[in-house]
């Protein structure tokens, strides 16, 4: 009897595999079932400061899409994993919802290393992630959307327009891997191209929460603009040490590219008034969708939370797989993978596409300045969508053909 | 965009506020580092206990200033963190009590099993947290006289939560010191430190030795917990920034001795941010921790090791 049921298990276990490696019988496997999808975030670790509402904005899009039927008449239930805030587990749990769970496609990752993590899982099983948070660019592969900025939709035109501003004197402080490093590697070499100067350059390890040295390093080079690449709790630390030391946004002010609004509420919003930050959303801006946006997310996870702009992107990354999954009518990998190219959608920020050749998504650009009550007043916008430039030429002489090929320049 | 304050001194290499303002850092840091390898050293000295979980008292302290914040909504912020530093050291010490007797006890004398339990039991507190407080950071407003700093000279700014600390770790390292060196609980802390088996046939009862050294070194860590919380934000993980750092002052400074451990914690604290200011954040722990451990082959028990035999 026993070994009956070990035979019949093993029969099952081997058609789950072959379903996993045949992609065509994986969607032909039972349509009327709900759709599996997978949510990979760190809901624990030193990342959950910024990781756990951007989840948060990805299962309310997943219900809001339930709500009014599902698509191609099927709902949607999401898998919601831990990533930790460390990257082998990362890449450990995303094999697990493609393999174990079949998800039909992942929402997750913030920092680069835990896409760096998962990136060859989903292109061994050439499956897809959708990717909500800016990054420091270089990459196009075919198995991720990214929903977030480009270099060239927040931290280059950060640093461009803090020049015209007659900030020439940057001190570029960062946490300890690739994002930090690989942008600052881009910002030096605007700086050279568009006449400005680094006075100083500091990594630190993710989680530090000693920057009294790293503030008297800064005091010494007197820089104009800090730029600040710093990830995760260690802001929070930066910026109150800052604060104590009795340098404010009037001396040297901080332009940030990884702290929004729900970043602000760890900090304090009296401690980063009036430093900068460069953004594709504000929780401020005006607009019909942004105001709904806004409504249901503090009805749904009270009145006290904010929204910011990965959680828009984690957020308006479901409606544009939707979107891919109702072109396609099928929820089938390599289909969506194609369909999802030229998806557009009207988010809360305004009208984002996604990029036919680069798998990146087009948005408006646009640096705030934080509030007392913690949100920004919004001092200049692109006004329009930016398409993303994924490699941008300063520092790459690569070509993005089309998602996942890239041709080396000349 | 120059600020007002700064900018007299051009941009010398190292000047004299510069100097003086490191060493501040070094001794602000040394005593946070005091404040948290004291309660560690006193439980590793006297239980042999490798306490893993030392950081989530830590955590536990921070929490209780934050919870007290909550309830004292509205007030004025100055008073309600002067009482937060006693409660968090009776919170912490309750909870660590509760562990002594509930679980620790049955570890002494199994290093091995002590450092997977307490580790898992660092797990089991840092996921309760995050049930009761959320992922997110969470942030102590600093009390309103602490907010600033003295101003020593242009360019100089000696911040008042910072001297703040310096003063408690003082205060702390004092009381310690007259507890263990001038009161006959303090006297049987030691005896039993030197020598359990001996001590239990003089009368001491052993048991309760054990479960109040363990409960006051979680209560100093509850104290650390407390002003750190000035420094950044506090969150379920916040412990772990510290553990590493702690231990490395304990096995400095030679385990179960009060000097040992000052004096670790001092060189530690000095040493980090001078390190620090020659080359970077990641380059200066490397070094300092490299240092620890060419140190340590050259004296394996540390500056200051204590001659017992219940730690052999």
């Amino acid at each position: 009897m026993k070994m009956v049921r070990l035979l019949k298990t093993s029969i099952v276990v081997m058609f789950s595999v072959f379903a996993v490696i045949s992609p065509s019988g994986y969607s032909r496997a039972a349509d009327k079932d709900p759709i599996k999808v997978g949510v990979l975030h760190s809901l624990s670790g030193t990342m959950s400061i910024s990781e756990v509402a951007v989840k948060d904005g990805t299962l309310m899009a997943i219900e809001e899409i339930n709500a009014k039927g599902g698509i191609l008449g099927r709902k949607i239930v999401p898998t919601v994993e831990d990533g930790a805030s460390d990257w082998p587990t990362f890449a450990e749990k995303a094999k697990k919802l493609i393999q174990q769970d079949k998800v039909a496609v992942v929402f997750g990752c913030w920092t680069s290393a835990s896409r760096k993590a998962v990136l060859p899982v989903f292109e061994k099983f050439n499956h897809l992630l959708f990717y909500p948070v800016q990054y420091e660019g270089l990459e196009a592969s075919k198995n991720v959307v990214y929903t977030g900025a480009a270099p060239n939709q927040q931290i280059m035109p950060a640093v461009t327009w803090l020049l015209k501003e007659g900030r020439k004197k940057f001190y570029l402080l960062g946490s300890d891997y690739v994002f930090p490093r690989t942008a600052n590697l881009i910002i030096k070499a605007q700086l050279k191209a568009e006449g400005g100067t680094m006075v100083g350059e500091e990594y630190t390890p993710l989680g530090h929460t000693e920057y009294s040295t790293v503030i008297n390093k800064i005091k010494a080079a007197k820089p104009d603009v800090i730029f600040n690449t710093l990830n995760g709790d260690s802001n929070v630390a930066f910026f109150k040490q800052l604060k104590a030391a009795g340098i404010t946004a009037k001396d040297i002010p901080v332009m940030s590219v990884s702290i929004a609004e729900d970043e602000l509420r760890g900090i304090g919003a009296d401690i980063a008034e009036g430093h900068f930050a460069a953004w594709n959303y504000f929780m401020s801006m005006n607009t019909p969708e942004n105001t709904t946006f806004v409504k249901n997310y503090k009805a749904r996870y009270g009145k006290d939370r904010v929204t910011d702009d990965p959680i828009e992107a984690g957020y308006f990354g479901v409606y544009l797989w939707a979107e891919a999954v109702k072109k396609a009518g099928t929820t089938d990998v390599n289909k969506v993978r194609e369909a999802v190219r030229g998806v557009k959608y009207k988010a809360p920020e305004g009208m984002v596409a996604v990029n036919p050749t680069n798998n990146h998504t087009s948005k408006i650009v646009q640096i705030g300045k934080v509030r007392k009550d913690g949100q920004f007043d919004i001092l200049w916008s692109t006004g329009k969508p930016v398409e993303p430039e994924p490699f941008p030429a300063l520092v790459s002489k690569k070509k993005v053909i089309e998602p996942g090929k890239i041709e080396e320049g000349k | 965009m120059q600020s007002p304050g700064r900018g007299k001194s051009k941009g010398s290499k190292m000047s004299i506020e510069m100097i003086i303002s490191q060493i501040f850092n070094g001794l602000s840091l040394s005593s946070i580092l005091l404040l948290i390898a004291l309660g560690l050293s006193i439980t590793f000295g006297i239980m042999g206990v490798i306490n893993f979980a030392h950081g989530e008292f830590l955590m536990v302290g921070a929490y209780t200033a934050y919870v007290l914040q909550k309830i004292f909504h509205g007030q004025d912020g100055g008073t309600y963190f002067l009482i937060s530093l006693p409660v968090a050291f009776l919170v912490a010490g309750i909870v660590g009590f509760i562990l002594e007797k509930s679980l620790i006890r049955f570890l002494y004398g199994r290093p091995y099993e002590g450092i997977l339990a307490t580790w898992g039991l660092s797990l089991i507190f840092q996921q309760t947290a995050r049930n009761i407080f959320g992922a997110n950071n969470v942030e102590v407003t600093s009390p309103s006289w602490l907010a600033g700093g003295i101003e020593l000279m242009n360019g100089l700014q000696l911040p008042y939560n910072r001297l703040f600390i310096i003063a408690v770790a003082a205060l702390s390292v004092f009381v310690m010191y007259l507890y263990i060196y001038n009161s006959s609980a303090g006297r049987r802390m030691r005896a039993v430190m030197q020598n359990r088996d001996m001590s239990a046939c003089m009368g001491i009862k052993t048991k309760s030795v054990d479960s109040t050294t363990f409960a006051i070194g979680c209560g100093l860590a509850g104290v650390a917990g407390c002003v750190v919380s000035l420094l950044g934000s506090i969150g379920p993980s916040t412990g772990q920034n510290y553990i590493v750092d702690a231990f490395m002052v304990v096995v400095l400074g030679g385990v179960g001795k009060l000097s040992g451990t000052i004096a670790g914690a001092i060189m530690i604290g000095m040493a980090s941010p001078l390190f620090e200011y020659v080359t970077t954040s990641s380059m200066g722990k490397v070094i300092v921790f490299a240092l620890v451990i060419v140190f340590l082959q050259w004296k394996p028990s540390g500056l200051f090791a204590l001659k017992t035999r219940a730690l052999d």
